[in-house]
């Protein structure tokens, strides 16, 4: 209360950097605030940190032939094989594959796919939505009407499509090689269209204050107002979107992996394991299936919370 | 020499429904005429003022004087250059750069992500200018910190950040500021402070302002020859001192009377009738004349067209 | 000299926040009798609209009444809970806000709505809420109000609305209407017109009217007191015309002097250096001494001290030494 500045008495210089902006924002303040945020967020990166070192952490390498004992098949978590007397954290798979390992594996090949589709989904959203949203007319028309279309398939039905076609269309050989990439295409582009309707309307919202109005004044092109100005001022709820969506994109990989059409035998994902798994259910190796399954519920539960947090955090009027 | 020369200015807007609406509910085109042949010269390092109620199209005039909107017909000539209609694209860019524009609203009309330096900057780099030192110069010019130029726009306060929005206006170098509402949303101490200083620039830089205002006080503090607007219409173009003293426009004088006074304690003002019409189903003739007290048959037959009177201009048919 | 109307005492609100608790009423005491208009001017920041907001009850939390009594007709209010202080909100206290299409349900007819009210508030059939709501209409001046009463808010103009939602503020007939920036968002003639219902209206029903605004020219022209708000405090009070031919305290006389005035003609403008502080930053001492030109040490360390009715919060106030 008494620091009260005076116009010409010398300041010293800061210049804010950006960091420093985050970290006296309202937003930041907000998360430290909330336990839900903060324990979801370590939860998150604790799964992404084990799942990038996973060759350093896991106690095998699951995928390479020469490590596999199958005496070791079927071991139960934490008791010693009854041949060879080896022991695993969380049991292996009939093959001998410690499951452990073979999730952390796994979880790479999920959060690479949900990353990158949801990356696919919002580059293809955002400039679209921008577009529409700028330039309107019968652009806006064509961009939007096609996304209602899709709105109206459920999305895994589209990727499913998707994943079809380009399996069609690959040749046999490199099908395995292709199989991540064709997922990502497919869960991509089921996901673009929420990205491209809130852009569109924040967009719309943008372009007409008047920090706009004083760009296209000088003689910008819409090109350079709509990366320069507008992007960076609609940023923030696409980001509540691109959380919210990497949990659905996750649960979708897994949702097609699980049915077989995603990622191969050769590159498990969490959703392989499990479809893996549950063909082991009733024989009484739960383990294979359960690990698995709950490593996929905490990834998917861990990214959700966070993007309903940051939804709250970032948009007040919603609460 | 004028600057800036009007010719019957007219904007039409298309504020229809949907075409399928339309053809549904059978209804016409809705279309509204925000500007209606509008005509007025503005001299060299003079200030313009245009005042008018809502719905008087001083906004929609200011924005086809930059450039942000096309008039519909007639034409704007600045400089003796026509924005709408030029081709050359080096004479136009020319242009652009000595016409400069002042917003409203100081809160929209600074990018929140950008840094102050290069709000200021932008028309200059824009055009691949060199731009070092420019904002710090500026910013001293206009009464901020030279060390603000690294600062965010909300660390400032509204009438802060009109000052800034006037450092970018003349980072360019411009000859024409067009200020729409400049201080209406600032309070009246802060008001002072930006209005003494737009007269300051003005005469250190030779500038020419167009201004926009609601604010009678404002305009005549400011402005060396004022148009009073009713419905997209110019009725009554005269200096302050004329225009103030010798009302010849019943609207304008029904505008002065409502005006709330500093000194009118407990003044029962003449109440002004009814309200401005629906600008989509404006009134035949003078558009004035349901209001107007002393209005006649003629003035619901015929627009009165803006004629001489003394020094005034005015578009009254019984004006005197 | 009869009961006030409205009565506030040393009322101060407080929000706590992460950076500290901000106070932006602080210390505020004022009356308003029947039959007149208070005006309550200052800037944006000053108060004005909180201090209202506080006698109404309708403080957006975290932000609360921290000291001070408010009384109406004789009864202490500011402690009053929820349905206590919504039956009084409705019949004893009406509020205009400045944008009217806020104040009114979008999906009632302006009948309905009237009704409604009435109906709350006053022991009256349907019939009879009925034909009050016309009468209401009529008496705030919207013509055909008989047909126009089954109508919706979209279909009024901006200052027709802003009449109905005087004659909703009006229908239960309040002792006491609050005004908060009545005519800010209308245009001078119609701004003219519904300056002329309030006056009409306080005069004739004797209403105590809150009138709420920025703008020295309506205060000057509607209000018979005026209460001059800085950073949350009351900075002068009194008659409208003593406050502002002679202001004694030297921000209201910066504020009167900044407004460009038809006398004055191209000169330049008085100006207050600085701007309002932000309500984490007010200073120490009277919150206007880093601004004022006058300012001595005493200004900077003790607070300018707490007024009544004819005061200005001011150690050295103005025109009190030229009286003397």
């Amino acid at each position: 209360m008494t620091d009260m500045p005076i116009k010409d008495a010398p300041q010293k210089v800061v210049e804010q950097s950006r960091l420093r902006v985050f970290l006296d924002s309202d937003v930041f303040y907000m998360f430290k605030k909330s336990p839900v945020a903060v324990i979801s967020t370590i939860i998150f990166a604790s799964l992404v940190l084990s799942a990038l070192f996973a060759p350093l952490i896991a106690p095998t390498n699951p995928f390479d032939p020469a490590s596999l004992n199958l005496m070791n098949g079927f071991t139960g978590p934490m008791t010693p094989n009854a041949f060879t007397g080896e022991s695993f954290f969380l049991g292996t798979d009939d093959q001998g594959r410690d499951v452990f390992s073979t999730i952390l594996y796994g979880m790479r090949v999920s959060l690479f796919v949900g990353v990158a589709a949801v990356l696919l989904a919002m580059v293809i959203g955002i400039t679209l939505g921008l577009i529409s949203g700028y330039v309107g007319g019968w652009t806006e028309t064509i961009i939007m009407r096609t996304a209602d279309v899709q709105l109206t398939f459920p999305s895994i039905l589209v990727a499913m499509l998707i994943f079809g076609v380009a399996k069609g269309i690959t040749p046999v050989e490199y099908r395995d090689q292709m199989a991540i990439w064709v997922l990502i295409l497919a869960i991509g582009l089921s996901d673009w269209v929420q990205f491209a309707r809130v852009v569109r309307g924040a967009t719309m919202v943008e372009k007409r204050k008047e920090y706009v109005e004083a760009a296209r004044l000088i003689g910008r092109t819409p090109y350079a107002i709509m990366l320069r100005h507008i992007l960076p001022n609609v940023l923030s709820p696409v980001l509540v979107i691109a959380t919210i969506s990497l949990a659905l994109a996750i649960i979708a990989e897994a949702t097609l992996s699980f049915l077989g059409v995603g990622a191969p035998a050769t590159q498990p994902s969490l959703g392989t394991l499990i479809r893996i798994g549950q063909g082991f259910l009733f024989s009484g190796e739960w383990w294979i299936l359960l690990f698995p399954a709950v490593t996929l519920l905490t990834l998917a539960l861990s990214v959700n919370l966070l993007g309903d947090w940051l939804r709250d955090a970032l948009n007040p009027r919603l609460r | 020499m004028s600057l800036i020369s009007v010719k019957s200015l007219t904007r039409v807007f298309d504020v229809s429904k949907p075409w399928l609406n339309r053809v549904i509910e059978r209804r016409p085109k809705a279309l509204l005429t925000a500007v209606s042949e509008v005509d007025f010269e503005v001299a060299e390092r003079s200030t313009y003022a245009l005042v008018g109620e809502s719905g008087s199209g001083k906004s929609t005039i200011g924005r086809m004087l930059v450039g942000l909107l096309k008039p519909t017909s007639g034409n704007v000539e600045i400089n003796g250059v026509d924005l709408a209609s030029e081709s050359d694209a080096a004479k136009i860019d020319l242009i652009r750069s000595d016409i400069q524009m002042i917003f409203q609203d100081p809160f929209a009309s600074l990018n929140p992500r950008w840094r102050v330096r290069d709000i200021i900057v932008e028309p200059v780099v824009a055009r691949g200018g060199d731009a070092t030192g420019l904002a710090e110069k500026l910013l001293e010019q206009v009464g901020l910190s030279a060390l603000d130029a690294g600062k965010f726009p909300h660390e400032f306060s509204g009438g802060q950040r009109q000052r800034i929005c006037i450092a970018r206006a003349l980072s360019s170098e411009p000859k024409l500021i067009v200020c729409d509402e400049p201080t209406s949303a600032l309070d009246v101490s802060v008001q002072a402070q930006v209005l003494n200083l737009m007269s300051d620039l003005k005469d250190n830089f030779g500038l020419t302002y167009v201004l926009i205002s609601h604010d009678l006080t404002v305009v005549q503090h400011m402005a060396d020859r004022i148009g009073v607007l009713y419905l997209g219409r110019l009725v009554e173009e005269a200096s302050p001192e004329d225009l103030f003293a010798d009302t010849k426009h019943p609207y304008t004088k029904m505008l002065l009377e409502a005006a709330p006074r500093m000194d009118g304690f407990g003044r029962e003002a003449e109440l002004p009738e009814g309200e401005i019409p629906d600008p989509i189903n404006p009134p035949s003739g003078c558009a004035f004349h349901p209001r107007c007290p002393i209005a006649r048959d003629i003035c619901k037959a015929e627009r009165p067209v803006m004629r001489p009177l003394g020094n005034t201009r005015v578009a009254c048919h019984l004006a005197e | 000299m009869s009961e006030p109307v409205l009565s506030i005492r040393g009322l101060s609100v407080e929000i706590p926040s992460r950076t500290g608790t901000v106070k932006p009423v602080d210390g505020v005491s004022y009356d308003i009798r029947a039959g007149e208009i208070l005006g309550v001017v200052g800037e944006s920041g000053a108060g004005k609209s909180m201090a209202g907001n506080a006698v109404i009850g309708l403080l957006t939390p975290p932000a609360h009444i921290a000291a001070g009594e408010i009384w109406l007709n004789g009864t202490r209010i500011d402690a009053l809970q929820g349905e206590d202080m919504r039956r009084l909100r409705g019949k004893k206290i009406g509020m205009v806000f400045q944008d009217p299409l806020t104040s009114l349900n979008p999906l009632l007819s302006i009948g309905d709505q009237l009704s409604e009210t009435m109906l709350t508030h006053l022991d009256i059939s349907r019939n009879e809420a009925r034909k009050r709501s016309i009468a209401a209409l009529e008496e705030v001046g919207i013509p055909g109000a008989a047909e126009r009463i089954d109508s919706y808010p979209h279909e009024f103009s901006g200052g027709m609305r802003q009449r109905v939602v005087i004659a909703l503020a009006l229908c239960a007939e309040p002792s006491l209407i609050i005004a908060d920036e009545p005519t800010t968002a209308l245009d001078v003639s119609v701004q003219a017109q519904i300056i002329a219902l309030l006056k009409r209206l306080c005069r004739e029903r004797g209403t105590a009217v809150m009138l709420i605004t920025h703008d020295m020219g309506v205060i000057a022209e509607a209000a018979d007191r005026v209460a001059v708000m800085y950073a949350g405090r009351l900075a002068e009070l009194g008659n409208v015309r003593d406050v502002l031919t002679a202001p004694r305290h030297p921000y209201t006389q910066g504020l009167m002097a900044s407004t460009p005035l038809a006398s004055q003609g191209k000169a330049r403008l008085h100006q207050i250096e600085g701007a309002m502080p932000r309500l984490n930053k007010v200073p120490e001492g009277c919150p206007f001494h880093p601004r004022c030109t006058f300012a001595q040490d005493k200004c900077r360390a003790a607070p300018s001290p707490q007024i009544t009715d004819g005061a200005a919060a001011c150690w050295f106030p103005i025109a009190a030494e030229k009286v003397s």
